[in-house]
């Protein structure tokens, strides 16, 4: 039955009424969390503040879980659904760029465009950013081209890969998460302590 | 610091699990719906595109990594994630006015920086985190969490690489949060 849109059962006509439909319970669930301040985003890193860190693996373990149940009452056809490709090193080391960029900008591209809509300056500053960094990328694209399209191993999954069957993957991922969550409580507590000038 | 105004200044947000189980029930929602997840940096991808379209037609056309993006019945900005993005601007917006915080322009930064400062590392970590999408065939929404959601192991690479970074380097940019 499911995917509905790729199996005809909703017309794709529907497409960018849907897309800006679940685009807005995104950016509200975004914002609501305190996504639209980069202070709490970065948090995460310093160990003052694990919104990220919940809002990011509760999501996670309640989609993978969520995906498992309706594959196996039938209700999804998991062929058809989209498995992003995967081009290992270009993967690694954009990763790596992003994760500077996280540190040095403070949001990632989503939280900044709910940043943006509360009227943050540093939201806005960011996008530009994204804008120029895509630019000069697109540009300069013939100097890497190569590297760009290297190690692709194609649409595989994590079970692909490994081996390891996907209700085990989630399950890891599960067990993991609740660990982090229990563990990152007594973090927060003991570095908040000593932060005096940030209002939670 | 006195505790009770701690609290009355706090910003009212949601429970982060809540939050988390809404954003994970959204995921499922749109896999079920689309045949894939959410994103957002192919919005700004489609913006690049339309507008250097708009400038030199020719040269987009030519350029081996925006050409693939062209075509010639539809606007580059014709794109679902471009109109997913329109949704994630209005529903920020929308969440802001429920909660009381869309308020004049303002910039978030810790007390020993100053605006200015905060402003050129949002500018150059933008233009890094547009550069590290585009490698990374997608960002933290599209590939870290839908990626890894959808058990692509493009996504838990992504996602390992980026975080594990943050942390790698975190130290050396303390000065601009803590």
């Amino acid at each position: 039955m499911c995917p509905l849109i790729p199996n005809g059962i909703i017309s794709s006509g529907w497409d960018f009424v849907i897309a800006i439909i679940l685009g807005m319970a995104f950016g509200f669930i975004l914002e609501a969390s305190g996504f639209s301040s980069a202070r709490n985003i970065v948090g995460v890193f310093y160990g003052y503040n694990f919104v990220v860190l919940r809002v990011f693996f509760t999501a996670l373990i309640v989609a993978m879980v969520g995906l498992l149940y309706f594959d196996y009452f039938g209700w999804l056809d998991l062929s058809k659904i989209f498995i992003l490709p995967t081009y290992l090193t270009p993967m690694i080391i954009g990763g790596v760029v992003m994760g500077v960029g996280f540190i040095m900008g403070g949001f990632c591209p989503g939280t900044s465009f709910t940043a943006v809509a509360i009227g943050k300056i540093d939201g806005i500053v960011f996008t530009i950013g994204l804008y120029f960094g895509i630019f000069i990328f697109s540009e300069a694209f013939p100097l890497f081209g190569d590297f760009y399209t290297s190690g692709d191993l194609g649409n595989v999954t994590i079970t692909d890969a490994t081996g390891i069957p996907a209700s085990w993957v989630a399950m890891g991922f599960t067990v993991v998460a609740l660990a982090a969550f229990w563990g990152t409580m007594f973090v927060e507590k003991r570095v908040r302590k000593n932060m005096t000038e940030y209002k939670f | 610091m006195n505790k009770e105004l701690a609290t009355n200044k706090e910003p009212k947000y949601i429970n982060p699990y809540l939050g988390g189980v809404l954003l994970g029930l959204l995921v499922l929602i749109t896999v079920l719906i689309t045949g894939r997840g959410l994103g957002a940096s192919g919005a700004i991808k489609s913006t690049v595109v339309a507008t250097a379209h708009v400038f030199s037609p020719e040269q987009v056309k030519s350029n081996a990594y925006m050409g693939k993006f062209i075509s010639d019945d539809h606007s580059p900005m014709y794109t679902w994630l471009v109109f997913e993005t329109i949704g994630i601007f209005l529903g920020g917006l929308l969440s802001g006015v429920v909660f009381g915080r869309v308020k004049k322009f303002r910039t978030d930064h810790s007390p020993r920086i100053t605006s200015r400062t905060r402003l050129i590392f949002a500018l150059i970590g933008g233009m890094l985190f547009g550069i590290g999408s585009q490698f990374g065939r997608g960002c933290t929404s599209g590939a870290a969490l839908s990626g890894t959601a959808t058990f692509a192991l493009g996504g838990v690479v992504v996602m390992f690489a980026i975080f594990g970074t943050g942390y790698a380097v975190a130290y050396f940019f303390r000065k601009l949060w803590i």
